[in-house]
């Protein structure tokens, strides 16, 4: 790898108790990069991503984006900074209408970055060009709870989006979608790593995993276990075992 | 409405109000009514933590009785001119407000709405062992009869309920502008959800501490004037438990969503409580505030305003 | 200078025995609280609620303040789980818990205060009974009948919930329903039915330690405030939802006050224990034995 990583994950651990979430945990990604995170339920990848978001503070190792430390950075300092992530389970702002949750982001994130304020006209585009995006435009006026769960789940992204980050976390957007969804939410995520921000995709779907990822990671009982391109990591056998098999 | 015409179309009503009320030339007019306006800066102050973040505070007497305390110790010390302890009143109390916001606006909710309660139970204890300001005996502030401003003459009573008219317009003015802002975009991403919040990159932890202290800032400065309206202030009716409920009575039955709903709650609440209380007595009106209170929280959790709301909203369709 | 070591002994034994009393006390928002993820701070305005039953029955009927405090558990339990069934109602289903709860329940606190000044007065109100008074002796330690008698019983009574919450069906759903409400609907246990039994002996245990209260101190309407710092510096102190660690929690809360209140005063207790309980917040949230 010729340069530098966009993400730095070195000898990460978390323990919640006596139970070891993560185990000595060694990432990196690099910039532009499409890397997949795959492992069973418990796995840690849920906690992976907390901690190198900000959500949780992992208590060994380091987390080092764009070259800078994390540690002791607040979530949304983190996110500030352009590092971005949805949620699993949707976590929407059920307050307010479809367009205003995506308006936060630029509210906060973007502006805090470039440090100027955001225009409310360009705000208003920018939420609708995410929202069409996405498919959910003609729902922009209409309340989280009117939406259904795939909806929900793409707003979830959308507003990921609307921070415009450097690098961009999806945990599990596609479970119980459709074929088409899929492709669709697939084909949105690729729209994005071509417009040059970085990827990673946590997913149990492995059609789609194995089809976005130049790059695989495989996590079992918070450590991991592979590394390397997509189709030789599925074909190790200790994969295999652990989570194929 | 544009702000700047809001700010003159309230300082037209306050200013229509006090012409009103001297036109009646009651003096129990001015002493209920101080009483209620009180009660409109209380439940708005109240709102900006609690309807708008989500935090429930029940320590408002404290930061109520601190603004009136300060008063006191000033009062024994070097007396100064009332506008000006409204703003000492109000920077203590915004002080303690941020004090006590940075101990505990990490915890959830919950903790936090019972460490308020452990705050005010901790200032009222102090203040009742601090002799200087009359500890649990009580302090006497003698209230002048009159004030000279601007070349007329005003009974002091009057100069109190136009010093707290204004206030509420300070109150609600900010609230107003809080809501329609960036700062009331992100109080709402902390009542909806603050672990998203944070993903989105809106800092909790300070949007959190700017509404502690502007909340407690806020009921110190209604509470600043208060020692010259009743003459004579002890700790017991000053942290008293009806401004803890009426702070919060006010904007959950009135509304929280937005700046309207207090101002509704405290001028039918208050008035409400004034009738009861001259009528049959001040533990009677207390009760009907309780009630009307668990009432609302279970029938209509949004309030009034969010009754009006639903019927418009039905009618539309 | 002759530092007064047995006036110290006895302010510690005091306050063991006041402990065992604020277990009393607690239990009910261990459950309610620590289990079921309930901020009742009305529990105190049960507890007076449960006090001033015990002194209509006492005063009027001669009975002995603890048998009134059996005879009301039934009352109190159905009281508790018709309350749940309102708040399962308008609020867990909702998920209006965090700001409209919270209202609610101190409504419920604020108006049962009131009832009771206005049906009682603000008068100081006591019970009689034979082992108010006398105290038992031993060289120059000192055990009021009236602080022992309350210590020893609600002892009795934690460690009968601690056997009913691990060994019977009911009880170790409720310990469950707390750690995983999913599971347990997978396992053919309701979760609201669960629940509303627990919240409903939470509200029954208020009935004895209203019994208790009036045993050890006289009361009157405003007595519940003091108790609800009291109730959740305990339960943050010895972790929420754990039994044996109120008792702990307990325990300490009540030798601090009554050496604060021995060596400097009764006006500063109410201080110590809502004072520790912002400091416990402060730092260190989940409690001494955090679950």
């Amino acid at each position: 790898m010729t340069a530098a990583p966009l993400l730095q994950v070195d000898q990460v651990g978390k323990r919640f108790g006596g139970f070891v979430a993560l185990d000595g945990i060694n990432l990196s990604v690099a910039p532009g990069e499409r890397l997949g995170l795959i492992g069973p339920n418990g796995s840690g990848k849920s906690t992976l991503v907390n901690c190198i978001c900000g959500t949780l503070q992992n208590e060994t190792g380091s987390v080092q984006f764009e070259g800078r430390k994390m540690d002791g950075l607040a979530a949304h300092q983190r996110t500030i900074l352009g590092l971005a992530r949805s949620f699993q389970l949707p976590r929407p702002f059920h307050s307010m209408s479809v367009a205003d949750n995506l308006r936060i982001p630029l509210l906060y994130a973007v502006k805090a970055r470039s440090g100027s304020h955001v225009a409310k006209a360009d705000a208003d585009e920018r939420c609708v060009e995410y929202l069409r995006l996405v498919g959910l435009d003609h729902k922009a006026q209409k309340q989280p709870r009117d939406l259904t769960q795939v909806e929900m789940r793409k707003l979830e992204l959308a507003r990921a989006m609307a921070s415009e980050p450097k690098l961009l976390i999806a945990d599990e957007s596609m479970a119980g979608l459709s074929h088409s969804e899929i492709d669709d939410i697939l084909k949105l995520l690729v729209r994005l790593s071509e417009r040059g921000i970085t990827i990673v995709l946590i997913e149990h779907i492995m059609s789609a995993v194995m089809s976005f990822s130049q790059r695989l990671v495989v996590l079992v009982s918070g450590k991991k276990i592979a590394d390397g391109k997509p189709d030789e990591v599925v074909r190790n056998p200790e994969v295999e075992k652990a989570y194929l098999g | 409405m544009q702000s700047r015409i809001f700010l003159v179309v309230c300082i037209a009503v306050a200013a229509a109000i006090f012409a009103f009320a001297r036109w009646l030339g009651s003096e129990y007019l001015f002493f209920a009514g101080y009483v209620v306006v009180q009660f409109v800066v209380l439940a708005t102050a109240w709102n900006i933590l609690g309807g708008y973040c989500g935090y429930v505070n029940f320590g408002s007497a404290a930061f109520f009785a601190l603004g009136a305390y300060t008063s006191v110790f000033f009062h024994k010390t070097y007396p100064l001119p009332v506008p000006l302890l409204i703003l000492l009143g109000g920077i203590v109390s915004g002080i303690v407000g941020f004090g006590m916001g940075y101990l505990t606006l990490r915890l959830r909710g919950a903790f936090f709405a019972i460490a308020t309660l452990a705050l005010a139970v901790v200032l009222q204890t102090l203040i009742i062992n601090w002799n200087y300001v009359g500890g649990s005996r009580g302090a006497y502030t003698i209230r002048p009869p009159s004030i000279d401003i601007l070349g007329a003459t005003l009974p002091y009573m009057q100069y109190l309920f136009l010093l707290m008219l204004l206030l509420a317009v300070v109150a609600i003015m900010a609230a107003r502008t809080i809501e329609r802002s960036r700062l009331g975009f992100g109080f709402a991403t902390i009542r909806d959800d603050e672990l998203a919040a944070e993903a989105c990159g809106v800092p909790t932890l300070r949007l959190k501490l700017i509404a502690t202290t502007l909340s407690g800032a806020l009921m110190g400065m209604a509470g600043a004037p208060f020692p010259y309206y009743i003459a004579y202030i002890e700790p017991s009716s000053a942290f008293g438990l009806a401004y803890a409920v009426n702070s919060i009575a006010m904007p959950m039955i009135g509304g929280t969503g937005t700046w309207i709903g207090p101002l509704i709650g405290a001028l039918l609440l208050g008035s409400i409580q004034e009738v009861a209380r001259v009528t049959i007595s001040s533990a009677v009106n207390l009760l009907i505030v309780g009630v009307l209170l668990v009432s609302f929280v279970i029938i209509a959790p949004n309030g009034i305003v969010g009754l009006v709301q639903d019927r418009l909203r039905a009618r539309k369709k | 200078m002759d530092f007064p070591v047995e006036l110290l002994i006895n302010a510690i034994i005091a306050g063991v025995l006041l402990g065992g009393f604020y277990v009393a006390v607690t239990v009910g928002v261990s459950i309610s609280f620590g289990m079921l993820d309930i901020v009742n701070i009305a529990h105190p305005a049960f507890i007076i609620l449960g006090s001033y039953l015990a002194y209509i029955l006492n005063s009027r009927m001669d009975v002995d303040p603890v048998l009134a405090g059996l005879l009301m558990l039934p009352v109190f339990y159905a009281l508790g789980a018709s309350i749940y069934q309102v708040y399962y109602v308008s609020f867990e289903m909702r998920g209006r818990e965090a700001l409209s709860g919270l209202a609610f329940f101190f409504g419920i606190l604020f108006i049962t205060e009131v009832a009771l000044i206005l049906v009682f007065g603000v008068d100081y109100r006591y019970v009689e009974a034979a082992y108010i008074g006398p105290t038992l002796r031993f060289a120059f330690v000192d055990l009021p009948y009236r602080l022992l008698v309350p210590c020893v019983l609600a002892l009795t009574m934690l460690a009968v919930l601690q056997l009913y919450l691990s060994r019977t069906f009911v009880g170790r759903a409720i310990m469950a329903v707390s750690q995983d409400q999913g599971a347990l609907a997978l396992m053919a246990a309701d979760p609201i039915k669960i629940k509303r039994i627990a919240f409903g002996i939470s509200i029954a245990t208020a009935a004895l330690a209203g019994a208790f209260l009036i045993i050890i101190q006289p009361v009157e309407p405003s007595v519940g405030r003091e108790y609800i710092g009291r109730v959740f510096a305990i339960c943050v102190l010895g972790g929420l939802g754990s039994l044996p660690g109120t008792v702990i929690g307990a325990m300490i809360l009540g030798i601090m006050e009554s050496i604060t209140a021995t060596f400097y005063g009764p006006s500063w207790a109410p201080a110590v224990s809502f004072g520790f309980l912002l400091l416990t917040l402060a730092f260190r949230p989940s409690g001494l034995l955090g679950r």
